[in-house]
């Protein structure tokens, strides 16, 4: 008898929210591999100065389009070949990983912050002030993100500063519209009436009432941003409108890489390699943080 | 449904109007002044430069000159290149066929692939069949497809010899361009063998810019098919003793399909996009290859003309969407 009392109270206590939130999201093994491959990823980025066999940019003149170390005149000092100018493509990742997060992390970051300001504002606000931010957001949409984001950059020059200010740009409604839906969808909730009557002001009722209920749409979002930022940024580096040679960016090392294709296959690769799983990771860990936080997709 | 279409359509013109304001204020946001831009580094004397600014009419109030690019927007007047001298809509729309035959064939591809692996993994669900389309749908969509299309380079062109690496059509052919549409045009033409040039073209390109469409489509027909699925007609329609194949083509797949042809419709902006990309890729003289181009000459009236046009092309492409939707599904023309 007091075995079952002891079960029952243990069940009812609820879990702690991190707890809950790791049984869902582990459930989802796919996710899980991608958080680890972004653990790793945030792991190389941070520590590439000791992890690096090669300073990035050191062209070893005497090894031009050595191939990787387990090919035939591949040697072990450069595992994963050189490219044309002699420079260990291996280091060049790693450094490369550095950069990635970095443009993900600085393009989540503006969008995020700029797209909750304008979506918190329009969906509390309301009226014409909505009206007019939700058509310019239409108008960025109706532009193919690539596309604007080019123009971005025909307009500022071509840098990685710029390439990671247009593409905040570009990615700026899908957060704007979800953070004002989220609002629109909790403003006449109880708990904010309460608020309200309780003397809350505007600035209190948006950013410490009502946002914190809006987040779990806008962490997925965020997650999966990075993935679309790592993306566009590196075909703006591949385009050479984003990242200038001779920075190690994924994209920019692919830049010249067609003319490589039928003499080092490594040299076009690796690099794609690299922009490919980190993307996947970023999509994967969203996807289960998805439904880690959806309450509607709780069993 | 006609009331339906004309609040779709002025729905549209606020968004086209915005589009115009960006392309316009394009011109105005270079840093630097237009005419010194436009002179180059030989520079220029004053009096030549208020002339030049006269003619380009940039000594005007902001909203004049505003309200003067827009007249000649609707007069189809986009300016001229600085670089070929040549309108712009005349350059867009030599080329445009280019970009058009490639982003359908890659749509076809796409369509073609995706929409059987998107009914049939959401009808096994969770085998591991349904899990292999997944994954292999969630990778094409974290696709770099530059580095895709230097793959498919790579291995089909280069290793195996089948395809080949860039272009339109092979040297040893010269056809007239009489649609623009290479398949077209060789099939008209009675020089032989020309046609299996252009498709032989043509794959590669296809291949690579309709590879995240196709997941989309894929993940979208799942995902749509899975709630058609649970509906009660589908069950009343296996109640009646109709064969799972039956039930699956008919009942289930005419309803699945509203939102996927929404998806597709859609993809029109992505495939543009991508069609920078691939075009760059395979040297393929399209629309979004010219744009590049224009850009890394800071050739102003191209870039904002081209984006302009293609804007205006995607806006329409959605409200010809949104129309089509109505159409078949009822339930969104009287509501909202």
């Amino acid at each position: 008898m007091s075995e079952i009392t002891a079960v029952t109270q243990e069940n009812s206590a609820p879990p702690h929210p991190l707890k809950e939130f790791w049984k869902y999201f582990s459930e989802n093994k796919g996710a899980v591999v991608g958080l680890y491959v972004i653990l790793i990823a945030v792991f190389l980025a941070v520590f590439a100065d000791y992890i690096a066999p090669h300073n990035p940019f050191d062209q070893y003149r005497d090894a031009l389009l050595q191939p990787p170390s387990w090919m035939a005149g591949g040697s072990s000092k450069f595992f994963l070949g050189t490219d044309d100018v002699g420079r260990d493509i291996l280091s060049r990742l790693i450094y490369g990983a550095r950069l990635s997060l970095f443009v993900g992390v600085i393009v989540v970051t503006l969008s995020l912050a700029a797209g909750i300001v304008f979506g918190v504002t329009a969906g509390y606000f309301g009226g014409i002030y909505e009206i007019l931010i939700m058509r310019f957001m239409d108008i960025i949409l109706a532009l193919p993100s690539l596309l604007m984001a080019l123009a971005i950059v025909a307009i500022l020059g071509p840098s990685l500063q710029n390439a990671i200010l247009s593409i905040a740009v570009v990615v700026l409604p899908h957060y704007v519209r979800l953070t004002r839906a989220s609002i629109l969808s909790e403003k006449n909730k109880d708990y904010v009436t309460a608020s309200r009557v309780c003397g809350s002001g505007p600035f209190r009722m948006m950013f410490a009432v009502l946002l914190p209920n809006c987040m779990a749409p806008l962490i997925v979002q965020a997650t999966l941003g990075f993935s679309t930022a790592i993306l566009d940024a590196a075909a703006l580096g591949f385009l050479g409108m984003g990242a200038q040679p001779p920075t190690p960016e994924w994209g920019a090392m692919l830049a010249n890489a067609l003319q490589f294709v039928q003499r080092a296959w490594w040299v076009v690769t690796f690099p794609g390699l690299a922009i490919l799983i980190t993307v996947l990771a970023f999509n994967l860990a969203g996807d289960g943080l998805r439904d880690a936080l959806d309450p509607k997709m709780k069993r | 449904m006609v009331q339906f279409f004309f609040r779709r359509f002025f729905h549209v013109f606020p968004a086209f109007i915005g589009v115009t304001l960006l392309t316009f204020s394009l011109i105005h946001l270079i840093p630097g002044d237009p005419v010194e831009l436009r002179a180059g580094e030989r520079g220029i004397d004053p009096a030549r430069h208020a002339e030049i600014k006269a003619e380009m009419g940039l000594d005007k109030p902001l909203y004049i000159q505003y309200f003067r690019y827009i007249s000649n927007v609707f007069k189809g007047d986009l300016g001229k290149s600085y670089v070929t001298k040549k309108p712009i809509i005349e350059e867009f729309f030599t080329l445009f066929p280019a970009t058009l035959e490639l982003s359908f064939c890659a749509m076809i591809f796409a369509a073609l692939f995706g929409l059987p692996a998107g009914i049939i993994a959401g009808v096994k669900r969770g085998t591991p069949f349904d899990h292999t389309i997944m994954a292999v749908s969630l990778t094409g969509y974290s696709m770099p497809i530059f580095w895709w299309g230097l793959l498919m380079i790579l291995f089909f062109s280069v290793f195996l010899g089948w395809t080949p690496v860039s272009g339109r059509l092979s040297a040893l052919y010269w056809i007239e361009p009489d649609t623009g549409f290479m398949l077209i045009d060789t099939l008209m033409s009675d020089e032989p063998g020309a046609f299996k040039s252009a498709l032989s073209h043509l794959i590669l390109p296809s291949i690579v810019l309709g590879t995240i469409p196709l997941a989309v489509i894929a993940r979208m027909t799942r995902s749509s098919m899975l709630e058609v699925l649970k509906e009660d007609y589908v069950r009343t329609a296996k109640a009646k003793g109709l064969s799972d194949r039956r039930v699956i083509l008919v009942h289930a797949l005419r309803n699945a399909m509203i939102p996927v042809i929404t998806v597709i419709g859609l993809q029109t902006g992505v495939l543009l996009a991508g069609a920078i990309l691939t075009e760059t890729i395979f040297a393929w003289p399209g629309v979004g290859k010219w744009i590049l181009e224009s850009i890394s000459r800071r050739d102003y009236p191209a870039i904002q003309g081209g984006i302009l046009i293609i804007a205006t092309l995607i806006i329409f492409v959605n409200l010809g969407v949104d129309v089509l939707y109505g159409i078949i599904n009822p339930r969104i023309r009287y509501t909202s």
